[in-house]
């Protein structure tokens, strides 16, 4: 009841705070971290774990592996996310996904929270060119979901 | 404690799987008992500080896939290559020639595969060997031209890779070609689309590794085309490419484009050394 209670409030408030969520050329870092929440709200880490998993969504598990996650097919490119909420703060976290290269330079990993910058962008995957529809891989709701889902990795 | 149990037991059991595909197989390939296919061999020259070893995308496949290259009766490639021989014995076009009737046997065209792309002197541009085709096609036969990666190209483009296995791949990256190779060398590290992904960054950083269920290899062509059991057809090197660049969300090139052919002889220069070994099976 407690729970149900809060996962509404959060929801409540989520919708609220998607309309004055920091936009992706505004968000400031620090060292790679973003210490401000994208959306002025903490996540949801349920939600963040579908992200985490779906290939439609964030589809982390193409490349990351969590040992406690029943995934079918992990990937491998980059390391294992055991702990990864031990390893990391949030503002850390919160980074590396709006936009990993600032923590890692040069990495492979895609940044999910940016929209300028790119090398012949596309329109998701048809192969053609941008369009107005062009928006970041996730949105500052989610961003903060899957920062909350990683926070709780504390098993390492 | 419970959950801790059941996290180590999923653990190892998740890694074992995972480190048995790591890496590429050590597997030797003898086509019909006969063509010995080198399949990795010493990088050229020009890798130095980017790959010490080349391997074929073979040495990446599962068993069963890279068994049906060992023979032809079980390479369905080759009923494509068939195909080919068909067209190559029958006249096309205005002046009433087949390809047979300048070339020969298929056979005498053992080697051309191997160096192409080429610079074309007389046209001052570097020629993948489907535009050489069409260019005989067009100039010689009277003939239309094949669409890149359609039609006749496919099937002729398995032919002649069929009488060139085991011959080494052998592109010419100096003299008149270098500005096309170094145009092409270009694309293979610019991090393309949304998701900001260069061939390098799979091909070169990661091969050996898994994007979900999928091994990355080195993507060489000296196996194209290529019949994938993914899409049941024999696929020319371009329209990979094409699909590659378009899954980074990036705004792809055509097959035929100055991009892919300079692409196509850049990344054909990486495996240099490795034998012509189309038309091959991958998944």
């Amino acid at each position: 009841m407690r729970f149900t209670t809060l996962t509404l409030a959060a929801v409540f408030a989520a919708g609220i705070a998607q309309a004055d969520a920091v936009a992706p050329g505004d968000v400031k870092f620090n060292e790679g971290a973003v210490e401000q929440s994208l959306t002025g709200m903490p996540g949801n880490a349920e939600e963040g774990f579908k992200i985490y998993a779906s290939k439609q969504l964030g589809n982390c598990v193409a490349c990351h592996e969590i040992s406690s996650v029943d995934a079918q097919f992990p990937g491998d490119v980059g390391p294992m996310l055991d702990g990864a909420g031990e390893r990391w703060t949030e503002a850390q976290l919160r980074g590396i996904l709006v936009n990993s290269k600032m923590t890692f330079e040069g990495t492979v990993m895609p940044s999910y929270y940016r929209v300028d910058g790119f090398t012949r962008p596309g329109k998701v995957y048809t192969g053609k060119a941008a369009d107005d529809s062009f928006g970041p891989l996730l949105s500052a709701q989610q961003i903060e979901d899957v920062v909350a889902y990683l926070s709780t990795l504390k098993d390492s | 404690m419970n959950f801790k149990a059941m996290s180590l037991i999923s653990a190892v059991a998740l890694a074992l799987p995972t480190f048995g595909a790591a890496d590429p197989v050590d597997d030797q390939l003898v086509i019909n008992e006969d063509i010995e296919i080198v399949t990795k061999t010493t990088a050229a020259p020009h890798l130095e500080g980017h790959l010490d070893e080349v391997m074929s995308g073979w040495l990446f496949r599962s068993d069963s896939t890279r068994d049906m290259e060992r023979d032809d009766f079980d390479n369905p490639g080759m009923i494509f290559a068939e195909q080919g021989a068909e067209i190559w014995n029958t006249a096309d076009g205005t002046e009433g020639k087949s390809c047979a009737d300048c070339h020969g046997a298929p056979e005498d065209m053992a080697g051309v595969r191997a160096v192409y792309p080429k610079w074309n002197e007389a046209a001052g541009e570097v020629r993948t060997l489907q535009m050489q085709i069409n260019d005989c096609r067009e100039n010689r036969m009277g003939a239309k031209a094949w669409g890149y990666d359609k039609g006749g190209s496919m099937p002729m483009e398995a032919l002649l890779a069929s009488v060139s296995r085991g011959l080494p791949v052998n592109v010419e990256i100096d003299g008149p070609a270098k500005e096309t190779w170094e145009k092409g060398k270009e694309i293979y590290y610019t991090r393309y689309g949304q998701l900001e992904l260069s061939c390098a960054n799979c091909h070169e950083e990661n091969y050996g590794n898994m994007i979900r269920a999928d091994h990355l290899s080195q993507g060489q062509i000296n196996g194209f085309p290529t019949y994938r059991l993914k899409n049941t057809k024999l696929n020319g090197s371009h329209s990979r490419f094409k699909g590659c660049i378009r899954d980074t969300r990036a705004e792809t090139f055509n097959p035929g484009s100055p991009e892919f052919v300079a692409l196509e002889l850049y990344v054909a220069s990486r495996g240099n050394g490795l034998s012509v070994e189309g038309p091959s099976v991958r998944n």
